[in-house]
């Protein structure tokens, strides 16, 4: 499975609700697998990790991760960005592989034989890297606003949503609000994700938290500075999932315990787009 | 007091983005560079971050590569596969600035472990977009820190490729121009017609001596060794703000 979302729009609520059913064996792919994946593996839901590039951004390390890295507990599969991008790309449209120019002179292919190389039909001796297509079973996804056919639309970084999705057999879509189809329908450019490619929506505001959603709430900074020690630690890293994740019955427990006056601080000013006109064609 | 070690790296960094107009950035020393080169000596830099944007405009210093604040007027956002694909393979970008945990005397970076790959004594985040940065940037800029532990002869794996690598394979042809230059807080460096690193200039208040002792292997030095000159006041206030 996957949980896409390139710093933005990261779905906690979901990792969260897998650590609380009690999910083992998974195998995670996400280009940063940042704090969610830190927290799953902590919990022991994760079998193997495939991934570009490990680490808590702007802060340093997922000791979790790292622990069961070093530890041995934790197979991995590790590409760069580019090649991850391009193996989902692959997944969505149906492709056994895509080419990209990398890895030339990296050791990266060394540790992992699924990175090959493919000669130009037409041009021969211009090698080109080449990694395997990536179809999840699952992929969920977190946007700002989807309506009740689960068209869903999301506005700021799109990183490799659409493609995580459109790559996986199930797609769940976690989203700050539901809106009318009317509103998804003023404004169609903005559609990541027509309802046709999705499995599930679910309304769940704040799910995205302590990442963030552009126009509804601010990046936690301080909760990912915070979760460093937690994380060093493993005693404190499972009392953490005890009180924050085990401890509460769902994403509205999380958002109470969070409490007002964080949720209040987190909040942006308003900087409203632009309008264009799309016109009446009658 | 001529600057912290940091403060000399950031000031080199921003001097070589003179007159660049595109530069691929990421979060730390190389960001404090590129925002303080458009307000010098690059008026026309584009900030383009990884996470798919172009034109950032922070009006806030960014905690990440992804901060909102990156969003919010820039002149561009995009996917991260048309970001990649079309702009950095597409060869749109002049500098891509990078970081390693190690570095070898033909400019391979190391981002990955400390120690073998299976069972590292130290596993490091990997590559992120650094591999095909490193490959389609048209020159790279280096900017870590020195010691005899991240100058090393042989460096634990090559994440992101130099001009040769260690088992003496050469760079594609396709590739761009790969590192240019190396900043530490001991000295700026460039690299020879053969691919291999020189001391091109010092750090103010560094030593010869110094960069001997920062490296584990005998880094060769170009004739007439410059010594940068300290950044001055107005330049150090301005990477102090940017600088936490």
């Amino acid at each position: 499975m996957a949980i896409e979302g390139f710093t933005h729009l990261i779905c906690f609520a979901a990792g969260h609700e897998i650590i609380r059913q009690g999910r083992c064996d998974l195998t995670l792919a996400r280009l940063t697998p940042d704090l969610v994946y830190d927290q799953m593996v902590a919990a022991g839901c994760a079998r193997k990790l495939i991934f570009s590039w490990l680490g808590n951004p702007g802060v340093g390390s997922l000791h979790a991760v790292r622990r069961a890295i070093e530890g041995g507990g934790l197979e991995v599969e590790e590409y760069s960005h580019f090649g991850m991008v391009g193996r989902y790309v692959a997944g969505a449209a149906h492709l056994p592989f895509y080419p990209l120019r990398s890895y030339a002179g990296s050791d990266l292919p060394a540790v992992n034989p699924l990175i090959q190389w493919v000669s130009s039909p037409y041009a021969p001796g211009d090698e080109v890297a080449v990694v395997p297509a990536l179809n999840p079973n699952v992929t969920i996804i977190h946007a700002q606003r989807a309506d009740t056919e689960g068209n869903v639309q999301v506005w700021g970084l799109v990183g490799v949503q659409r493609e995580a999705a459109l790559a996986a057999e199930r797609v769940i879509a976690v989203v700050e609000e539901l809106v009318e189809a009317e509103v998804i329908r003023a404004d169609p450019d903005r559609t990541l994700l027509p309802g046709v490619a999705v499995t599930a929506v679910c309304v769940e505001p704040y799910g995205a938290h302590p990442s963030f959603a552009q126009g509804y709430y601010d990046r936690d900074n301080a909760f990912y500075r915070a979760w460093d020690p937690i994380s060093r630690d493993p005693a404190q890293l499972d009392a953490w999932l005890e009180e924050w994740v085990r401890g509460v019955p769902d994403r509205a427990g999380y958002l109470e315990k969070l409490g007002p006056a964080t949720v209040a601080a987190l909040k942006p000013k308003p900087r409203p787009s632009g309008s264009v006109d799309y016109g009446e064609y009658s | 007091m001529s600057g912290t070690p940091d403060e000399l790296m950031v000031a080199a960094a921003a001097a070589e983005l003179a007159g660049v107009r595109t530069v691929f950035v990421g979060i730390g020393l190389p960001n404090a560079a590129a925002i303080l080169a458009r307000r010098t000596v690059a008026p026309d830099l584009e900030l383009i971050y990884e996470s798919g944007v172009i034109g950032a405009r922070p009006s806030r210093l960014p905690d990440s590569i992804g901060d909102p604040a990156l969003v919010s007027g820039a002149t561009a956002t995009m996917s991260m596969h048309d970001l990649f694909a079309y702009f950095l393979q597409g060869g749109r970008i002049e500098v891509g600035m990078l970081g390693a945990a190690q570095v070898d005397r033909w400019g391979n970076l190391n981002t990955t472990v400390i120690g073998p790959y299976t069972h590292p004594t130290v596993r490091l985040p990997g590559s992120g977009g650094a591999c095909e940065i490193a490959l389609n940037a048209a020159r790279v800029i280096v900017v870590m820190s020195q010691s005899p532990r991240s100058f090393v002869e042989r460096i634990d794996f090559v994440t992101s490729p130099g001009h040769r690598h260690p088992d003496g394979r050469s760079r594609p042809a396709w590739a761009g121009g790969g590192p240019d230059t190396v900043i530490t807080q001991l000295g700026v460096y460039r690299f020879g017609t053969d691919g291999e690193m020189e001391l091109s200039a010092l750090q103010p208040g560094a030593s010869q001596a110094e960069v001997g002792a920062g490296s584990s292997w005998p880094i060769r030095r170009r004739r007439g060794v410059a010594v940068r000159a300290a950044p001055d006041a107005v330049t150090l206030q301005a990477i102090r703000k940017l600088v936490a």
